[in-house]
């Protein structure tokens, strides 16, 4: 039983944050301090430093451009990414379409689709939920008919995808399409690549509650797409949908994000006063941060003892559901309790300032603004990625056997 | 990072459950809890035998581990057997103290705690104190080169059959002052001990204990007088850390007892785990076990630390097992509907077990208060460095 990191996970802790100093612009790292939006140019910004140094695709073998890290060593540098508040990287390509690129994909799909990733030439987007089918993913309808003419093999494609977080930067959109009607549920469904520019593609805002454009609805109408650009078998596809959701969650609890936003809540209690004292020596305000404070510090050593097993070869399967539940329960009550200590001021939407002046509440907030946006925002953690529900089935399934 | 045991406390660990799983059925703990003094005395050379006192000392105090971690696989596995024996009285808190301030002939009991000729108990708690540690209103005063005791002390676990007590009184100060208490080696059978013993809910015994006008000799006195207050506060959170890892063996049971009953009782035709309502409930109850897990090894890695890391750990650790405590228990009775508000159920015993401990050495909200106060202490400390 040892619960430090060795001497050379520390050395490589020390050459991550050097990095983060010299090369993570200011500009970005305010930003995400402040929870504000990134531009698309300030992502490809960060990919581009962070693919400079070799460290963009730090889940992939190292003969595709990977780094070779141990899990330990993906673990210390997401976490301090979180910490030293640089950008998300965007995972649609980097962590979803290229491992299973990696894994199923031919060599010409390898050769061609996964410098793009790493390189920028392409934003992806994921073209998985559709109205009909969001827990229930394998209920897709959208359809891909195969036929040949004298432009050559190709599909077709109609339908509709939903909730397309950024497919409003993407000019490629990775698809689970419903190929062969007749079939069982998950066994007509295909792996299918799609160039957003193609005529019939059409994509369309959806604005969250919190005023937010993240999400897209994509539309496809007599889409016309290359029979080449199927991964894997065709009809087969649920195999690399269900390996793109299982890939990699050992970083799912989001620990160094709930570090992050716990420490800018604390800061936030410490500056607002009730009663003439500071939130922060509220004694009821003051439990709850001790109570998810608490929570987290168990999370962590939870997320460590996964990563561990892993490490020894084991598989993150189904112990990655209790990192989801719980991480994302943990960041929601942070972001819950900011809300409420910043008091009535929450209800101010600065990014939306109409006043005269920059900051029109007093100086020392300015820190806070948003804080009502982000919490209505962390709402989505608990639905996304397999909601809280589907991760206690697949938990009362795979690791209870009920 | 590496979340295994070393291959000395897995063996230790393997023959203590298979010892219990053996010779401490549900049965014999039911024979033992009904006899009259509600101890096996061959269980408790059994135990001693297997060396489970031994690896909660140090090899310089004769033990053979003395870590956290030793601590948290023993009392995992006593847990798991809701094992009555005062294991936690006798060598962690009382032979913790003689251990951290013992003298050299006050040693030599540490060897009969260790191999289980003799039974030592901690006389700390007072009816007032309610888990405020500082709290001795019993006072000791220099008589004939001895000490005369008076007071009342509770709870003591297992006093009417403990051969020697380890006795908190106040030698200066005001009542809940840290400064001004001192710690007293007290023979069974010293004039003006009294003592009456009840049976426990979560089973055992525990006993009030009167001192009236006890006098004990000037070589009484355990460590420096009016400073037992830090060897105190330390040796509880040792008491506080086997409480926890007590809690997640009786958890594990609770919870495969629990996952047993949803896959074999039927109702509406099927077995009731496949009804999602109870699979949810259940996935919380797996999901917190974890958490509580997490929270004991956070303790046991952090009790040779300094003081506020030790003590914030132990603080966190304690409300998280509170919590989840009373989660698993709740939630384990009502997932067993009927059945497991009955006596017969074992598991309505390891229920009782998880919360009554709650009830040891500070609850949840006690801990969640001072985890808070530790908190600040440890701000201040780093504004004034």
């Amino acid at each position: 039983m040892d619960l430090n990191f060795t001497a050379a996970e520390e050395s490589f802790r020390q050459e991550v944050k050097e990095f983060l100093r010299a090369h993570l612009p200011v500009s970005l790292s305010e930003k995400v301090q402040h929870g504000e939006h990134l531009s698309k140019a300030d992502t490809e910004q960060w990919h581009a430093i962070l693919h400079a140094r070799g460290w963009l695709a730090n889940h992939w073998p190292k003969e595709y451009g990977g780094p070779d890290w141990t899990v330990f060593e993906k673990f210390i540098f997401e976490h301090e990414c979180c910490l030293a508040h640089a950008p998300r990287v965007v995972p649609f390509g980097v962590n979803m379409l290229g491992p299973v690129l990696i894994k199923y994909g031919n060599e010409t799909q390898k050769e061609y689709w996964l410098p793009r990733i790493l390189n920028g030439a392409d934003w992806w987007c994921q073209g998985y939920s559709e109205p009909g089918a969001g827990s229930d993913l394998a209920a897709v309808k959208t359809s891909a008919v195969r036929a040949a003419d004298s432009e050559g093999d190709h599909f077709i494609v109609n339908g509709q995808k939903t909730w397309t977080t950024l497919g409003q930067h993407a000019n490629m959109i990775f698809c689970l399409v419903r190929t062969n009607p007749d079939a069982r549920k998950q066994e007509g469904i295909s792996f299918l690549l799609i160039d957003m520019n193609t005529p019939g593609v059409d994509v369309r805002p959806i604005i969250t509650l919190d005023g937010a454009h993240e999400v897209n609805e994509v539309f496809f109408t007599n889409v016309r797409v290359p029979a080449e650009n199927l991964v894997g078998e065709q009809d087969k596809g649920w195999t690399c949908a269900k390996y793109l959701l299982t890939y990699e969650r050992t970083n799912i609890a989001g620990i160094g994000f709930s570090v992050a936003a716990l420490k800018r809540l604390k800061h936030i209690a410490a500056i607002r006063q009730r009663h003439g004292r500071s939130l922060a020596d509220d004694p009821a305000f003051a439990a709850r941060i001790a109570r998810v404070e608490i929570d987290l510090e168990n999370m962590k050593t939870t997320n460590m003892r996964v990563i561990a097993s892993v490490a020894g070869g084991g598989v993150p399967g189904a112990e990655s559901s209790m990192l989801k539940i719980r991480g994302t329960e943990i960041r929601q009550e942070i972001f819950s309790l900011t809300r409420r200590a910043m008091g009535s001021y929450a209800r101010a939407m600065p990014e939306k300032n109409t006043s005269t002046k920059e900051t029109p509440w007093p100086a020392e907030l300015s820190s806070a603004k948003g804080v009502a946006a982000h919490y209505f925002n962390s709402r989505k953690l608990s639905i996304f990625g397999g909601s809280n529900e589907i991760q206690k089935n697949i938990i009362s399934k795979m690791i209870l056997g009920l | 990072m590496n979340f295994e045991h070393s291959e000395e406390r897995r063996m230790l660990a393997d023959s203590l459950n298979r010892f219990i799983s053996e010779q401490y059925t549900f049965d014999e703990r039911n024979t033992i809890n009904a006899s009259e003094q509600g101890i096996s005395r061959k269980i408790w050379r059994q135990l001693a035998d297997l060396g489970t006192m031994a690896a909660l000392f140090s090899e310089e105090d004769g033990g053979l581990g003395g870590t956290g971690f030793d601590l948290a696989v023993i009392f995992e596995a006593l847990g798991r057997g809701l094992v009555l024996e005062p294991v936690l009285s006798s060598a962690v808190l009382a032979g913790s103290v003689i251990a951290e301030v013992g003298n050299t002939s006050q040693q030599q009991w540490l060897e009969r705690i260790i191999d289980g000729s003799n039974i030592a108990a901690l006389a700390h708690e007072e009816a007032a104190s309610n888990n405020d540690l500082p709290w001795v209103e019993s006072s000791a005063s220099t008589d004939q080169d001895g000490w005369r005791l008076h007071g009342a002390k509770a709870l003591v676990s297992y006093g009417g059959i403990a051969d020697v007590f380890v006795v908190s009184a106040r030698t200066s100060g005001d009542i809940a002052e840290e400064t001004g208490i001192s710690l007293f080696l007290v023979p069974a059978g010293t004039p003006g001990l009294s003592i009456d013993t009840y049976p426990l809910i979560d089973g055992g015994r525990a006993a009030e204990l009167r001192l009236d006008n006890v006098w004990v000799s000037k070589d009484a006195l355990l460590g420096t007088l009016n400073h037992a207050y830090p060897v105190i506060e330390k040796v509880t959170a040792r008491g506080i850390l086997a409480l926890c890892a007590e809690a997640l063996g009786a958890m594990e049971v609770c919870k495969a007892a629990t996952l047993d009953y949803l896959q074999t009782r039927q109702q509406f035709g099927l077995a009731i785990g496949q009804f999602q309502a109870l699979q949810h409930r259940m996935a919380d109850v797996l999901l917190e076990i974890e958490q509580a897990r997490s929270s004991v090894i956070n303790a046991a890695a952090a009790i040779d630390a300094d003081r506020l890391t030790r003590e914030r750990a132990v603080s966190a650790a304690k409300f998280s097992i509170g919590r989840i405590g009373t989660l698993v228990a709740e939630e384990s009775i009502q997932l067993h509907g009927g059945i497991g508000m009955t006596w017969e159920l074992p598991l309505s015993h390891y229920a009782k077990r998880l919360i009554m401990i709650d009830h040891q050495l500070g609850d949840e909200d006690f801990h969640l208060q001072r985890y808070i106060s530790l908190s600040k202490e440890v701000k201040e400390a780093s504004h004034v460095e």
